[in-house]
């Protein structure tokens, strides 16, 4: 893939506007859709405390604004606040991204204090049962709980479902649950097939008369509800004809460090291959952002091909998802097959074929948790579809 | 949302942040996982939006700032669309 017209980037790269950081992969719970990788049992030991610091006034000197601070369980770092602290000393907007596992009234108040912004608490269902399930967790009163605290604590309700076949029929209670918690902002995310939701593909893609149904009841909720609660239904990408922008283009304004420091264009790049992303406990944030080769080489148009190359779409898409087209087709480089004018196309009609049957035939699954023994046994991704 | 009063004193709304970002050379509104980068005028006016001056005195200090006249349709406007995507609320 190093055949084409030199790179125009350098003066064309902005900063990285968005930083996350993963600081931990440690997590109470155990979800099926999780987009860490499976392999997170074999990732080094986490960053300290100092090292974090450093990440944070490193990346705000160039510009990193936007924070996310997530995992794994952030809170099951016992330093979060002086990270967040630090954070925002430095002027970050603080966004911390949590199951609520671990969350105390003693550790909302500190981490008010120290200035952390807003609060995202995730739940897994509507109902305690499948909310425990999924996260073979007993967590769903305590989730309750938190958001109880984060009100009371003045913080805006932001919760976040990620949709899949198992619970994306409870769309409406879902809705109900957040109404009824006074969130003011639902992320009701579809799962994206990355990491442990990728090997649970066959379980968990829906089919699109589940899809549709869900839309439909979005709708109707959100006319209900008016502008006081903001939903954002984000579509399986499967179902769409043309990729997403993700990232936005690698390389152009996100930033991700997972827990032992290694630096990616996106939470899951780490499975691209012939890449070696840089590590911030060797190389500080602007010249892994500006200088790496890991960090360039998806920059610009150099690295695509047709039809991604020629076509008039691709400073929109930038050809969709790099690591979508390396699990479904090999090769990182290919246009993202969620496009329909990717050779690959066939490989998520395929996928959606399947899950029609298999939501027709309904029967009993046996999901792979996401839980530590598995990921020392379980294989990296590879270039394939998982078995259905 | 129609007829803003030239009395009504908008604030940035809870949870939404207003800064200057020198890397991008714009004020930056920031808010739950998200930012907008505002252009001259729209930083120029919310950067005024405090909760304490009316929409009048922010015209007015807006006209002499920039040596203009005649801001009141314009910064009105801004003020109401602000309104309506929740950057600003109103104070009493």
């Amino acid at each position: 893939m190093s055949v084409g017209p030199p790179l125009q980037m350098s003066q064309a790269v902005g900063p990285p506007l968005w930083l996350l950081l993963e600081l931990t992969y440690r997590c109470p719970l155990h979800c099926v859709f999780c987009y860490n990788p499976t392999e997170f049992a074999a990732v080094g030991a986490e960053l300290p405390t100092a090292e974090w610091l450093r990440v944070l006034r490193e990346a705000r000197a160039l510009g990193a604004v936007q924070l996310g601070l997530s995992g794994g369980e952030p809170l099951a770092r016992d330093d979060l606040e002086p990270i967040v602290a630090e954070a925002h000393a430095l002027g970050y907007y603080i966004n911390l991204i949590t199951s609520g596992v671990g969350m105390t009234e003693e550790r909302i108040g500190a981490l008010k204090r120290a200035g952390l912004d807003h609060i995202q608490l995730s739940f897994q269902d509507s109902t305690r049962e499948l909310n425990d399930f999924l996260s073979s967790t007993r967590t769903f009163e305590l989730k309750a709980k938190v958001a109880e605290l984060i009100r009371r604590y003045d913080y805006p309700m932001v919760l976040n479902v990620v949709l899949h076949r198992l619970n994306i029929e409870h769309v409406g209670e879902i809705l109900a649950l957040a109404e009824s918690l006074g969130a003011q902002y639902v992320e009701l995310a579809n799962t994206q097939y990355y990491g442990w939701a990728w090997l649970n593909r066959a379980h968990l893609l829906p089919s699109r008369a589940q899809l549709e149904r869900a839309e439909a009841v979005t709708r109707a909720f959100r006319e209900r509800v008016g502008s006081k609660m903001q939903i954002y239904f984000v579509v399986p990408d499967y179902f769409e004809t043309r990729p997403k922008a993700c990232m936005n283009g690698l390389g152009r304004v996100f930033l991700a460090i997972t827990p032992d420091g290694t630096a990616l264009p996106c939470h899951a790049a780490r499975m691209l291959p012939g890449l070696e992303f840089p590590n911030v406990r060797e190389r500080d944030v602007r010249s892994i952002w500006y200088e790496s080769a890991a960090f360039n080489h998806f920059r610009g148009e150099a690295w695509m091909k047709e039809p991604c190359r020629s076509c008039p779409e691709r400073q929109r898409d930038f050809g969709g998802c790099r690591c979508q087209a390396y699990l479904l087709t090999g090769d990182a480089a290919n246009a993202d097959p969620v496009c329909e004018l990717s050779q690959h196309h066939h490989l998520v009609t395929a996928a959606v074929a399947e899950a029609e049957r298999a939501v027709a035939a309904a029967g009993a699954a046996s999901l792979v948790f996401r839980d530590h023994r598995i990921s020392i046994a379980v294989e990296p991704p590879r270039a394939a579809p998982p078995a259905s | 949302m129609s007829a803003l009063s030239g009395a009504a004193r908008p604030a940035i709304a809870p949870g939404m942040r207003l800064q200057w970002e020198p890397a991008q050379a714009a004020h930056v509104l920031l808010y739950p996982e998200g930012m907008v980068q505002l252009n001259g005028s729209a930083g120029a006016i919310l950067a005024r939006c405090d909760g304490v001056r009316t929409v009048a005195e922010i015209v007015a200090d807006l006209e002499q700032t920039f040596g203009a006249a005649d801001l009141t349709a314009d910064v009105t406007a801004f003020v109401e669309l602000a309104l309506e995507r929740r950057w600003l609320e109103l104070r009493a």
